[in-house]
C-alpha cells in the first residue's frame, strides 16, 4: 500500500512536472541598468542575459545573441522578482476550518491563476508568491508557493515546479477562536494549542514507526502481521518529522514562540519559519539559536490583542540578532508594494540597503527553501526580475517591467485598464472592493463570527 | 546624523527610567535654527529659523538675536514642516482591533449626529504617542456607521483632555445611501439593496425636513418669540451648524455613480460639504470640479475599487482629481497606522501628483477644509508651532523625524514601539547571562 502511494506521488510529481516543463521559458537581455544583485553588491552599468528562462550572463557589454530582445535599461534599477513568503492571492479556498489538524489538506488544490491578484502584484514586482492555508487550525493545511505566471487559465501553469513541501501551523487567538471559542474543541487556549500539536506529533510517530515496521517485518519470513492502516494526515504529519516538509507557523506571542521550538526540539523537528511573529523580537536570541526564521509584518500591530504590544521595528531587531528574516503581505493590497513595506525597516531601526532588501528577496526564498533557485540576481538562477525607475527603497519607486522566467508579464507601457483573463458571468459589476482587511489569514472562517 | 536621534531616545530613555513615568512634553521659547524651513504657503527657506513662544511661532526666517530664555536647538542640515494632518481615521476611538470593547467609532441608530468623537477620544490611548513621533500632529477621528453616525473632531495629538487636543474643529457625517453591494460579503439580494437605497434616501429627505424646521423655530426664539416649543432634539441641533452654513458636512461616498447622485443632492442645498473616501473620482474629476466640491481620497494605498480598474487607480487618484481643479486632501482612514499619512501622500506623488502638491494634501488643505488655516497647515508667523524636525523630507522612509512640538510643546519623541526597540535590541539578560 505504501508502495501504490509512492507511486502515485511519484506519478503525480512526474505528472507536475512535465506540464510545468511547458511553461514559457524567455530570453532577454536587458543592458546598462544598475544591478542590485542582492549576493554580490550593487553594480552600475551592468547588463544582465537570460537565455530559457536562466540567468546565463551578468557583466558589462553583452550582447543580445540573434532574435533575443534588448531592453535599455539606462538610469533605472534591475533587481531579483520580489518574494512573498505569506500571501493568499490566486485560492480560491483558505481554510479547511473544520478541525484543529487538517494537514491532509493542500492550497494547490485550489489555486486560481485567473485570480488579478496576481497581475497586481507583478506590478508591484512580485514573481513568486507562498499561497498559504490559513490560521483556523493548530496544524492546518499545505501550502503552494507559486510563479507569476499571469495570462493562463490552467493552475499546473502557476506552480513553482520542484519548490519544497510546506505547511502552515497557527497559534494563539485564532485557532483558539475557532475551535475552543467557536466549536467547544481543545484548543481553548494556548495551553490546549500546545497539546494538539503534541498529540499530532506523537500519533504520526508512532504510526510512522509502526509502518516502518510492518515494512522490515514484511521481509521476514512467516511474518502474519497486518498493515497498519493508512491515514494520509498522519502521512504528512510524518513528513513533518523525517524533515520533508517546512514549518511556517503563524505566531504572535513570545511565549507561544518559545513553546513551538519546544515542541520542535522534543521531536527533532528543525526547519521552521514563523509566520506574523509580532513578538519575535523578545525572544530573539532564542530563534537565532535554534535556527528557525521569521517573516514578519512592516508596521502592522494592534489589529488584534495578541499584537498590541509590539513594534515596527520587529524586523530590525530580529536582523541585528542574527535571524534570517523576511517581511511579508498576507495581503492583496501589500503585497503591491513590498519594496515600500522592506524599506520602512529604515525608519524602524536603520537598516542597509542591502539588509533591507533582502528581506523581499533572499530571505524569503530561504524560507521557502528555494534560494538555490531564485532570490538574487546570479548566473544560472531563474530569471525573475523586476525593473524599476528609481531605487526600490524610494517612495518614487515605481516597477516598470516584471519579468517570471524571462518571460515579461507586467509592463507599465502595456498597462491596460481590464486585465481580467477571466469575467465571472454572475459577478455584479457595481460591487465595491472596500473592505481592508488585517490577515486574509482568516478567510473561510466568516460563517463562525456572522454575528460580529 | 541618525546617531542624533539615537542620543535623544537614549536621554529620554534615561529621563523616563528616572522618573519611573513616561516623559512629559516641554514647553517654553524654542529657536530652531539653521534649518531648511518648508513654509508650505511661502516656499522654502534655507539657513533659516524658526523661533517659538508661547505656543506659537513667534518668527521665521533670519534672526540672530534670541532672548536669553530660548533654548536653541541647532538644526543644520535638517529639514522643517508643518506637522502633518490627517483628514480621516479613527485615532483615538479605537485600541484593540478586534476587541470591541475598546471601539467607541460607532454607535447604535442610523441618524445620530449629535454622536460626538470628540467625547470618546482617549487622550492617553498607547497609539497617540506612536503616530506623533512620525510628524502627524493632527487628526480628524471620524465616527462611522448609519446615514448620520455621528460627528467628527479634528485635534491634535497632545494633550491630557479631549478639550486639551481639540483643535475647534468638529463637523457631521453622512454616509451617502451607496447603490449596490457594499463589497463581498454584502449578502443582501438586489431587491433588499434597493429598498435600503430608497429607505435612505426618503429618510435623508426627511431628516433635512426636520432641519429646516428646527432651524425656522430656533432662529425665531432668538429673535425673541415664544409661540412654538422647542424640544430636546440633539439629532437636529447637531446638524444645525451644518444647515447654517457654519460647519461643512463631510459625506462619504465612493462609487462614481453614487458620486454624481451627491453632487445633485448637494446642489439642491445651501451648504457647505466636503465629500470623503471618493475612491472613483478619477472617473468623475471634472464633475467634481465643475461642482466646485473638495475632497479628503484615501488611503491612496488600496487596492482598486473594481477587478477591471488598473492596478494604479488608488494611487493616481489624488493626482487625478487634483490635476482636473478639485481641492485635495489625503487620509488615511487608519487607527494604528496613522503614521503612514507621508506614505499616502507619497505614492500620489510616485504616481502623478507633484511633491509639492502632495505635501499640501496632508498640511494646508486639510487646514483650510477645517477652518483652522490661522492655526495649522504652514509655518507662518502667528500660527500655532505645530510641526517637525526632520532629516530629510517626511514622504522617503529613509527619513527620521527627530523634534515633534505641537502648540508650541515639545513632545517626547518616545512610544510603545521606540520603548520596546530599546529593550529588546539588545536584550539583558540574553541567551545565557
Amino acid at each position: 500500500m505504501k508502495k501504490r502511494f509512492s507511486i502515485t506521488i511519484m506519478f503525480s510529481l512526474f505528472l507536475v512536472g512535465s506540464i510545468s516543463a511547458q511553461t514559457e521559458k524567455g530570453d532577454v537581455l536587458i543592458k546598462n541598468g544598475t544591478l542590485i544583485t542582492v549576493t554580490n553588491g550593487t553594480q552600475e552599468t551592468t547588463d544582465i542575459l537570460i537565455r530559457d528562462g536562466k540567468i546565463s550572463g551578468i557583466g558589462k557589454d553583452l550582447s543580445a545573441p540573434s532574435g533575443v530582445q534588448t531592453i535599455d535599461a539606462t538610469g533605472k534599477f534591475v533587481m531579483p522578482g520580489i518574494i512573498d513568503a505569506h500571501s493568499h492571492i490566486a485560492l480560491d479556498a483558505v481554510n479547511e476550518a473544520t478541525s484543529p489538524v487538517t494537514a491532509e489538506v493542500w492550497t494547490g488544490d485550489a489555486l486560481n491563476p485567473m485570480d488579478v491578484g496576481i497581475y497586481r502584484a507583478l506590478a508591484g514586482g512580485v514573481t513568486i508568491s507562498h499561497a498559504m492555508h490559513g490560521s483556523a487550525n493548530a496544524i492546518g493545511g499545505q501550502n503552494a508557493t507559486i510563479k507569476h505566471r499571469w495570462g493562463t487559465v490552467k493552475m499546473d501553469d502557476i506552480r513553482m515546479e520542484g519548490a519544497p513541501r510546506t505547511i502552515k501551523f497557527a497559534l494563539g487567538e485564532n485557532p483558539t477562536r475557532v475551535h475552543g471559542e467557536g466549536s467547544g474543541l481543545v484548543p481553548r487556549t494556548r495551553m490546549g494549542v500546545e497539546q494538539v500539536i503534541r498529540r499530532s506529533f506523537s500519533e504520526a510517530k508512532e504510526y510512522m514507526e509502526a509502518r516502518d515496521e510492518h515494512e522490515q517485518n514484511k521481509k521476514k519470513r512467516n511474518y502474519k502481521g497486518t498493515e497498519p492502516t493508512y491515514d494520509i494526515r498522519k502521512e504528512v504529519v510524518a513528513d513533518i518529522l523525517r524533515g520533508d516538509i517546512i514549518v511556517h507557523s503563524h505566531s504572535y506571542r513570545a511565549d507561544e514562540i518559545l513553546m513551538l521550538m519546544n515542541v520542535f526540539k522534543d521531536y527533532g523537528v528543525e526547519k521552521l519559519v514563523f509566520q506574523h511573529a509580532n513578538e519575535a523580537f523578545k525572544v530573539a536570541p532564542e530563534i537565532a539559536e535554534f535556527g528557525a526564521m521569521a517573516s514578519v509584518f512592516a508596521d502592522w500591530w494592534a489589529y488584534k490583542f495578541e499584537v498590541y504590544y509590539s513594534t515596527a521595528y520587529n524586523a530590525a531587531i530580529l536582523v541585528q540578532n542574527g535571524v534570517t528574516t523576511s517581511i511579508n503581505s498576507d495581503s492583496g493590497e501589500l503585497i503591491r508594494h513590498l519594496y515600500h513595506e522592506a524599506a520602512k525597516t529604515q525608519k524602524y531601526g536603520e537598516l542597509t540597503d542591502e539588509q533591507a532588501l533582502e528581506l523581499i528577496t533572499l530571505n524569503p526564498a530561504k524560507q521557502l527553501g528555494i534560494d538555490d533557485r531564485v532570490g538574487s540576481l546570479e548566473v544560472g538562477k531563474d530569471g525573475d526580475v523586476v525593473i524599476f525607475n528609481n531605487h526600490p527603497l524610494s517612495i518614487y519607486a515605481v516597477p516598470q517591467m516584471t519579468f517570471v522566467d524571462g518571460v515579461k508579464y507586467f509592463d507599465i507601457k502595456e498597462d491596460e485598464d481590464d486585465v481580467r483573463t477571466y469575467v465571472n458571468p454572475a459577478e455584479e459589476v457595481d460591487v465595491m472592493n472596500k473592505m481592508t482587511e488585517h490577515e486574509k489569514c482568516m478567510t473561510n472562517t466568516e460563517w463562525l463570527f456572522l454575528n460580529e | 546624523m541618525k546617531k542624533t536621534i539615537y542620543t535623544i531616545i537614549l536621554a529620554v530613555i534615561g529621563l523616563s527610567t528616572m522618573n519611573a513615568q513616561s516623559p512629559k512634553g516641554e514647553y517654553g521659547a524654542f529657536a530652531l535654527t539653521n534649518a531648511t524651513v518648508h513654509t508650505i504657503t511661502n516656499g522654502t527657506l534655507e539657513n533659516a529659523t524658526v523661533l517659538i513662544r508661547d505656543g506659537k511661532i513667534e518668527e521665521v526666517g533670519t534672526i540672530s538675536n534670541f532672548g536669553t530664555d530660548v533654548t536653541v536647538i541647532d538644526c543644520s542640515g535638517k529639514h522643517i514642516f508643518p506637522g502633518m494632518i490627517d483628514s480621516g481615521t479613527r485615532l483615538g476611538l479605537s485600541e484593540v482591533g478586534s476587541v470591541s470593547l475598546t471601539q467607541d467609532f460607532s454607535e447604535v441608530g442610523d441618524i445620530i449626529p449629535h454622536m460626538e468623537a470628540l467625547t470618546a477620544i482617549n487622550p492617553n490611548s498607547s497609539l497617540i504617542p506612536v503616530t506623533r513621533v512620525s510628524g502627524v500632529t493632527t487628526t480628524l477621528s471620524v465616527p462611522s456607521g448609519g446615514l448620520f453616525p455621528g460627528t467628527a473632531a479634528l485635534v491634535n495629538l497632545h494633550g491630557y483632555t479631549p478639550k486639551q487636543m481639540h483643535t475647534g474643529f468638529s463637523a457631521p457625517v453622512m454616509n451617502f445611501p451607496a447603490s449596490g453591494k457594499r463589497g463581498w460579503w454584502d449578502r443582501r439580494s438586489d431587491e433588499e439593496i434597493k429598498k435600503a437605497v430608497e429607505k435612505s434616501f426618503k429618510q435623508l429627505d426627511d431628516v433635512w425636513e426636520k432641519v429646516a424646521q428646527y432651524h425656522r423655530i430656533d432662529s425665531s426664539r432668538a429673535a425673541g418669540s415664544n409661540s412654538v416649543e422647542l424640544g430636546y432634539y440633539p439629532e437636529m441641533q447637531a446638524l444645525l451648524p451644518v444647515f447654517r452654513k457654519e460647519v461643512p458636512l463631510l459625506i462619504e461616498v465612493d462609487k462614481a455613480k453614487d458620486i454624481k447622485k451627491a453632487i445633485e443632492w448637494v446642489q439642491k442645498q445651501d451648504i457647505d460639504v466636503i465629500f470623503t473616501g471618493v475612491s472613483e473620482g478619477f472617473r468623475v474629476a471634472d464633475e467634481l470640479a465643475k461642482a466646485n466640491i473638495p475632497v479628503i481620497v484615501g488611503p491612496t494605498l488600496s487596492t482598486p475599487s473594481q477587478d477591471y480598474d488598473r492596478y494604479d487607480r488608488p494611487y493616481a487618484n489624488p493626482g487625478i482629481l487634483q490635476k482636473a481643479g478639485v481641492k485635495v486632501a489625503i487620509r488615511t482612514m487608519e487607527t494604528e497606522n496613522v503614521r503612514n499619512l507621508p506614505y499616502n501622500a507619497g505614492f500620489a506623488a510616485a504616481y502623478g501628483m507633484s511633491e509639492e502638491e502632495a505635501l499640501k494634501a496632508i498640511t494646508i488643505i486639510p487646514a483650510q477644509l477645517f477652518n483652522v488655516a490661522d492655526e495649522l497647515g504652514s509655518l507662518e508667523k502667528g500660527k500655532q508651532a505645530t510641526l517637525f524636525v526632520s532629516t530629510g523630507h517626511p514622504f522617503e522612509t529613509s527619513t527620521d523625524v527627530e523634534h515633534v512640538f505641537i502648540g508650541g510643546w515639545q513632545i517626547p519623541m518616545s512610544s510603545r514601539h521606540i520603548e520596546l526597540y530599546e529593550e529588546f535590541l539588545e536584550r539583558s539578560p540574553g541567551l545565557k547571562n
